[in-house]
């Protein structure tokens, strides 16, 4: 048996610490985008709430600042190995099979396990329009303000309702979404299992709820866009 | 009596490693439901010597489920449709008169095709040797009780044991991953005192030795689980991170 060999470094790139990572990183995402989604749902209450809310959030400087840098490291590592572990699984099978099907349970192969790299990528590709939309989109200087208790902050709420009564915006977004949806499907529970939470006992509930998050997250996120979208008409 | 069915096979035939392979028609006649899959090949076989033929080559030795030799891709899948069977033990009772399968053998880098249906799995043999072995005294068996083993530790333990390591998990894995059988092994010693002389070692070098025949990740699908002729949980997957992850901290 070879002896200990093994560095951290060594234990990291080793399958195991690329699913730990994977894990790891996928539920720091998963953490992100349910808080991003409740703070999507303050537009709903009208008002300045969601203005307030960006605010806020933006009024935690270098807080916000060393969060942002530490979901952007999240996003690259995820990505990075996601797309990795793509690569090797294409060279590990050698032929293709002519005919191949899933045994069914307890096997957990679906759409949304076999698409993880698909729904990543465009997750990844949207990433970058959706934060040139809106992070790093109109602001205080192009005319994007508000006065708030006597306060002038960014006007969000516009730069939001404009891009969704854009039929663009207002479908494409949700069919992202739909994509989120299903990597969560997948995902959440993949990530319990890579990081070794998982059991016999809670398996069934762990997946169950992989599905809930999938469904509770994306429905939260497609409600705005397409409230903005109708209410134009009327 | 034996309901006679007639069953249209598509068969991958390939004459060597590197030869280039295809699938190729067949029509058995005479084939009847109590039949294994196996005896169902042999009675091709048979047509295809009368005729001349070179006969279609398939891994088998016990043809009672425990060896782990056999195995192929059954119409999509590792052992065909019925689960907890490996393919010996498939029996014809399974399809219908007339059903067309498609049998290709289980594909991996790491299991090239040596001829027609027949893989290298020493892959498996290596990963084995690396680290799924333990250290004890040689000469008379030892005291069936000298080594306490708590009951739940014991029944975890065998549920492990009962891999025979055909390979349908890598054939089955989308990923070609080999995790389920490293597992097995990994998580079978790991619960037996036995195997605590070399655990500080064996998941990391079980898994380097995995790592380095080049089969895939694991992405947590779990159709491994569901090919498995023995039904082992990919609850042996998780135990094996730990163990590897606890001897990285170690
Ligand atoms: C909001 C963004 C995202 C969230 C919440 C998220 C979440 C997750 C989670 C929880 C997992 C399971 C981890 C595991 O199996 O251990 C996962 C896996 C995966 N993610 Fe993401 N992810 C996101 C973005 C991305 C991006 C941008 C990519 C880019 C390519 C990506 C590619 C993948 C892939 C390929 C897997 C499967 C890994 C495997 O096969 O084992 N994800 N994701
Ligand atoms: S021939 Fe031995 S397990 Fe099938």
């Amino acid at each position: 048996m070879s002896g200990r060999n093994n560095s951290i470094w060594q234990a990291l790139v080793s399958p195991v610490g690329r699913k730990v990572l994977t894990g790891l990183t996928g539920l720091g995402l998963v953490l992100f985008v349910i808080v991003h989604m409740l703070g999507n749902l303050t537009y709903l209450q009208g008002g300045d709430a969601y203005n307030l809310y960006a605010h806020k959030l933006a009024s935690y400087g270098v807080l916000l600042y060393m969060l942002e840098i530490g979901l952007a490291a999240f996003f690259a590592v995820h990505a990075y190995i996601g797309i990795n572990i793509y690569l090797r699984k294409r060279r590990a099978r050698g032929g293709r099979y002519n005919t191949y099907k899933t045994a069914g349970k307890p096997s957990r192969q679906s759409w949304a396990s076999r698409t993880m790299i698909l729904s990543g990528v465009v997750l990844l590709v949207f990433l970058v329009l959706h934060l040139m939309h809106f992070k790093f989109g109109p602001g205080v200087a192009e005319g994007y303000v508000v006065a708030v208790d006597g306060a002038e902050i960014r006007d969000l709420r516009r730069l939001m309702t404009e891009k969704f009564q854009s039929p663009l915006y207002a479908f494409g977004y949700p069919a992202v979404i739909v994509l989120l949806g299903f990597h969560l499907r997948h995902g959440f529970w993949s990530a319990l299992q890579s990081l070794s939470f998982t059991s016999p006992r809670w398996n069934a509930v762990l997946y169950a709820l992989g599905a809930a998050i999938g469904l509770i997250v994306g429905t939260g996120f497609i409600i705005v866009p397409l409230w903005i979208y109708f209410s134009q008409f009327n | 009596m034996a309901k006679s069915m007639t069953i249209y096979l598509r068969v991958w035939r390939q004459a060597g490693p590197e030869a280039p392979g295809r699938l190729v028609d067949y029509t058995v006649a005479d084939a009847n439901e109590h039949m294994s899959f196996l005896e169902l090949l042999d009675v091709l076989n048979e047509q295809l010597i009368h005729r001349g033929e070179d006969p279609v080559e398939f891994d088998n030795d016990c043809r009672e489920g425990i060896c782990g030799s056999c195995g192929v891709m059954v119409g999509g899948i590792a052992h065909g449709p019925q689960q907890r069977t490996a393919v010996c033990q498939l029996h014809m009772r399974a399809f219908k008169d007339g059903d067309r399968i498609v049998v290709e053998p289980f594909r991996a880098k790491a299991f090239p095709i040596v001829k027609d249906l027949v893989v290298d799995r020493s892959a498996f043999d290596r990963i084995i040797a690396a680290g799924g072995y333990v250290s004890t005294t040689t000469g008379g068996a030892p005291d069936a009780n000298a080594l306490p083993v708590s009951k739940e530790a014991a029944d975890e333990a065998m549920d492990y044991a009962a891999c025979i390591g055909c390979g349908a998990c890598v054939a089955a894995c989308p990923n070609a991953s080999a995790s389920l059988f490293t597992a097995a092994k990994i998580a079978h010693l790991a619960l037996l005192p036995q195997g605590s002389i070399e655990a500080p070692q064996r998941a990391v070098a079980m898994v380097d030795q995995m790592t380095a025949e080049g089969f895939g990740d694991c992405s947590n699908h779990a159709e491994c689980e569901a090919v498995c002729p023995k039904g082992i949980s990919v609850h042996g997957i998780t135990r094996m991170r730990r163990e590897y992850i606890k001897a990285v901290l170690r």
